[in-house]
């Protein structure tokens, strides 16, 4: 068993050992390996870089108790006894009371396929950022001959989970994360672009090829126009949609919209499901299974929370379409929550999708079809304003471009919004065809998303920001 | 300051021995400056709906990261393997990990002088540690307070939480500090929610205590009058839930600390961080308008604008002995008068600047990270004297609101334009308070917004606010961080209504 100093023992071993010494009617034991490498760069110049190795374990003991299943849980990120956290979970599940969202342990049956349980984890190195840094160093070069300044982050992340229960589910897990942001900057930072990327490995991604994409952007914006606040029609990318859709994403709990506090609260203790949100037709849905963007098909969570629940542990998670057909289908939901209901339990996978089936247009389609509105590139610092509306705020970034008679004709200076999502799927007026996104505000919690780029109505841009 | 009590658990890990072998592999793979941290720290949310158990999470996190300067390039590495062969190995992959990037890096990295401090210890100040108080006392104060609120009338739902952190954190370096400090902090919060169930939609109303660099005891009573608070909240939320919304346009506002310490810490705190205005954050959380070309001179705000950095309040988040460079803690001054005259600084930012000294404000938030420059506790200095009190400021107001507790919250890229709400919002008409408005939101820029400061309160205003979850960097670090200020009165505000904004 490994202790809190030396080297660490199998995680399969470590899971196996916790399940044999545990002396609770029921347990769970997580264990995630977390192997990750990243480079960040600024002004030229690479600033910061690392790799790292760590490893947590969570340890959840049931026992049986007056009026239900009480619960304990203990956690450890680094090298850690094992038996200990047990102990300590099993300390805290002997005070416990009866837990509000108890329910039978997952069974094999009920759980996804096992994996190679008994494998090691998978790691990951500077080797793993592939050409990117490498490719730095020339991209430095010519940005600097140009005038422009470079700066970005790349990052690699893979994570090996392993659960295991008293109730006989072993799964093993391994899910890969990668990342490239890149922006650049001219004229003293008066002119800017985004371009990023998100993929499972970044062997495929090149610095040179974001770089073009940024000077096509930067080129857009050598004429400059100055607009007031104002509603706009907007055409937003895909990254800026998913940046958008994140939130909504998140606003999908069951419980707070039945307790009458969420925007898909109904009077009286009802809710929005089955209500049309836009007469487009619309599916925002989570896949673990999405071709590109897979993720670990199995709930796994240490702690409880509103929806999900330490019992759903190694529960199988499929597609699950939140908005279908442009209605309201499903909210979120534990299994105990879901009895309560009378609906099915609902967890989100780790990934998130809108589309509107057939579409299949591009965003310079899309650009096309706009008469007179702002191209945006991506939305920054958004947060709630109010949860009635699901009313967010926040700011466009680094590139904000006129479109007139189907053309882009310039930049224009950077907004402030107000905008609920929910208000956006209902004034969209185009949406294009789906494709691989990554949110720059919230990618470091959700990265794999594929969004369409929308054409929107009436987009509310509260002031003029004047930052670049 | 409190007698240095450090955790014998954490001493007890072969600490001197592992950061012999890391430093000493290190120094010999040609080295000139490497820091090694070793880190333990314990974390624990308890999270009560509505009066029963919902989410118990008990977390240590414990670990050893090195970052080391080789041939003018960063290195870092960081593993939880914590044995003489494993931090020996990490020196090779710091190294390693500076050669790679080596290529690609175009300005040298030097660091500014500190003084080596020996081997010294420090505490931070509270009473009692909370990762020693059982969860079952932590879950039935709760419930109590919880039992509380759910007993009024009009209230519908009631959480009531608590985040508790104990950071262990052991330093050394090749210039011979070797530093063991030990910070204590929690953030008890309880929010009622009143449905309106004849109309629909909902408010809510939040507790104002702040987080703060204390132990349990800060639950008990200390340092904040919890009966008083649980008391005010039902009659507060039932006034909010009525309310008429409020009608946009211009206005005066006295400001509580409960809600200003948020947009100091957003327009003043992010935007005087030097790395962020010479553009080393620009991909990420962005630049600062208070460019290093404007120090001595930018009009900030008005004359009674005076903003200091530190890191040695007692209970400020922020507040530690020693950086995670090795330098001392210090007091500085950021606004005088109105006018910046001070950044926030590390070592390699006040070195390439030529400032000097840092003033340390480096900062990494666990063993798994590099350190990078983060918020000194950054305040707004009350009056001078006995200064005016917070009825006094909104006596001289014939038309305007007094915001209290903060909410949401949201500011550009360069740090001008920002927006905030609040918990609540009271209408002031010829000096006197007149009953609650709701959806009121307020919107500015960063130099009009201080500029238009047209008073500031007296030290008796003056409150600790602040934050566990400031976020900066990437890989994303989360940093704590406190920001004092008085409640201050400022002139002609646009004030929006959120409704309206939402198009309804």
């Amino acid at each position: 068993m490994s202790g809190a100093t030396g080297p660490l023992s199998p995680a399969d071993r470590v899971v196996d050992q916790v399940l044999e010494a545990s002396a609770s009617d029921g347990c769970v034991v997580i264990v995630e390996e977390l192997s990750q490498a990243e480079v960040r760069f600024a002004n030229n110049t690479v600033t910061t870089n690392g790799v790292r190795r760590d490893r947590s374990v969570s340890v959840i003991a049931f026992r049986e108790t007056e009026g239900g299943t009480a619960v304990g849980t203990a956690s450890a990120s680094g090298a850690t006894d094992a038996i200990d956290l047990l102990r300590r979970a099993e300390a805290h599940a002997a005070t416990a009371q009866a837990a509000e969202d108890a329910a039978p342990l997952i069974t094999p049956e009920q759980s996804a396929p096992a994996g190679d349980f008994a494998d090691p984890p998978v790691m990951t190195s500077l080797e793993g950022l592939g050409s990117v840094l490498a490719g730095l160093g020339d991209a430095f070069k010519r940005a600097s001959a140009a005038g422009t300044r470079f700066a970005g982050y790349a990052e690699h992340q893979v994570s090996t989970v392993y659960l295991g229960s008293s109730t006989g589910v072993r799964l093993r897990h391994v899910e890969k994360t990668g990342k490239l942001e890149t922006v650049a900057r001219a004229d003293g930072g008066a002119r800017s672009a985004w371009v990023a990327v998100g993929a499972e490995d970044l062997a495929t991604v090149h610095v040179e090829e974001l770089r073009e994409r940024l000077d096509r952007r930067l080129a857009w914006g050598e004429h400059r126009f100055d607009l007031e606040a104002g509603r706009y029609e907007v055409v937003l990318p895909p990254d800026a949609v998913a940046d958008l859709m994140a939130p909504l994403g998140y606003a999908t709990s069951g419980r707070e919209a039945e307790e009458g506090r969420s925007v898909f609260s109904a009077p009286g203790g009802a809710t929005r499901v089955g209500e049309s949100l836009s007469s487009q037709r619309f599916s925002l849905r989570s896949d673990p299974f999405a071709p590109g963007l897979e993720c670990t098909p199995f709930l796994v969570t240490g702690a409880s929370g509103q929806d999900v629940s330490v019992f759903d542990n190694g529960l199988r998670l499929e597609r699950t379409d939140w908005i279908s057909d442009g209605r309201l289908a499903r909210l979120q939901y534990h299994r105990a929550g879901a009895e309560r209901s009378g609906v099915e339990a609902a967890a989100p996978a780790d990934n998130l999708i809108l589309e509107v089936p057939g579409a299949t247009s591009t965003l310079e389609e899309l650009v096309e079809h706009t008469e007179r509105g702002l191209l945006l590139t991506c939305l920054w610092y958004i947060r709630d304003v109010d949860p009635e509306t699901l009313l967010l705020t926040g700011l466009t970034r680094d590139g904000v471009y006129l479109v007139e008679h189907g053309e882009i004709v310039g930049s224009v200076n950077n907004f402030r919004f107000n905008e609920s999502p929910v208000d956006l799927l209902a004034k969209t007026v185009e949406a294009g065809r789906t494709e691989r996104a990554l949110s720059r505000e919230w990618n470091e919690w959700l990265n794999r998303t594929a969004m369409p780029a929308l054409r929107v109505a009436e987009f509310n841009m509260s002031s003029v920001s004047p930052a670049t | 300051m409190s007698t240095v009590e450090l955790d014998g658990e954490f001493q007890a890990l072969p600490l001197e021995a592992i950061r012999s072998a890391v430093l000493e592999r290190a120094r010999s793979l040609g080295c000139g400056h490497a820091e090694a941290r070793i880190e333990r720290i314990r974390s624990q949310v308890v999270s009560l709906r509505d009066g029963r158990l919902e989410t118990s999470a008990d977390n240590v996190e414990l670990g050893l990261g090195l970052r080391v300067v080789h041939e003018g390039s960063f290195g870092f590495a960081a593993t939880v393997e914590l044995d003489v062969d494993a931090a020996a190995a990490l020196a090779d992959q710091a190294v390693s990990a500076a050669r790679a990037s080596a290529p690609a890096v175009a300005e040298r990295v030097e660091l500014a002088d500190e003084p080596p401090h020996g081997e010294v210890s420090w505490a931070s100040s509270y009473d009692l540690d909370p990762s020693k108080v059982p969860l079952s006392e932590k879950v039935a104060l709760l419930e109590e307070w919880s039992g509380r609120l759910m007993a009024s009338a009009g209230v519908d739902h009631v959480t009531a939480s608590v985040l508790a952190v104990v950071e262990d954190k052991h330093y050394a370096d090749l210039s011979g500090t070797v530093t063991t400090q030990r910070r204590v902090r929690v953030h008890p919060e309880v929010e009622a929610t009143a449905v309106n169930n004849d109309e629909g939609g909902f408010e809510t109303m939040q507790s104002l205590a702040p987080p703060a660099g204390r132990g349990w005891e800060y639950l008990l009573g200390k340092g904040w009058d919890w009966d008083d608070e649980l008391a005010q909240i039902p009659d507060y939320l039932a006034e909010k839930l009525h309310a008429p919304s409020v009608a946009p346009g211009s206005y005066d506002l006295v400001i509580d600390p409960t809600n200003l310490w948020l947009t100091i810490h957003e327009s003043i705190g992010h935007a005087t961080e030097l790395d962020r205005a010479m553009g080393y954050e620009a991909a990420y959380a962005g630049t600062s308008f208070a460019t290093f070309d404007k120090l001595g001179t930018l009009a900030y705000g008005s004359g009674v604008m005076n903003v200091t950095g530190d890191r040695t309040v007692e209970h400020g988040l922020a507040t530690v002995a020693y950086d995670d460079e090795g330098v001392e803690a210090q007091s500085f001054d950021i606004i005088r008068e109105g006018v910046l005259v001070g950044y926030q600084l590390d070592r390699r930012i006040a070195r390439l600047m030529g400032l000097g000294r840092s003033n340390g404000c480096a900062f990494a938030d666990s063993s798994g990270h590099t350190p990078i420059q983060r918020m000194a506790n950054v305040s707004l200095r009350p009056g001078a004297g006995n200064g005016p009190t917070t009825e006094e400021l909104i006596s001289s107001v014939g038309d305007g609101f007094y915001v209290v507790g903060d909410k949401s919250w949201s500011i550009d890229m360069q740090r001008y334009n920002f927006q905030f709400t609040g918990q609540r919002f009271f209408r002031i008409e010829k000096g006197r308070l007149s009953g609650q408005v709701k959806d009121l939101a307020y919107q500015s820029r960063t130099t009009e917004f201080w500029g238009s400061m047209q008073a500031v309160g007296g030290e008796s205003t003056y409150r600790l606010g602040g934050a566990f979850n400031c976020g900066k960097g990437q890989p994303g670090q989360v940093a704590p961080v406190s920001h004092g200020c008085p409640s201050a009165l400022f002139r002609g505000v646009n004030v929006l209504n959120t409704r309206a904004e939402s198009g309804r």
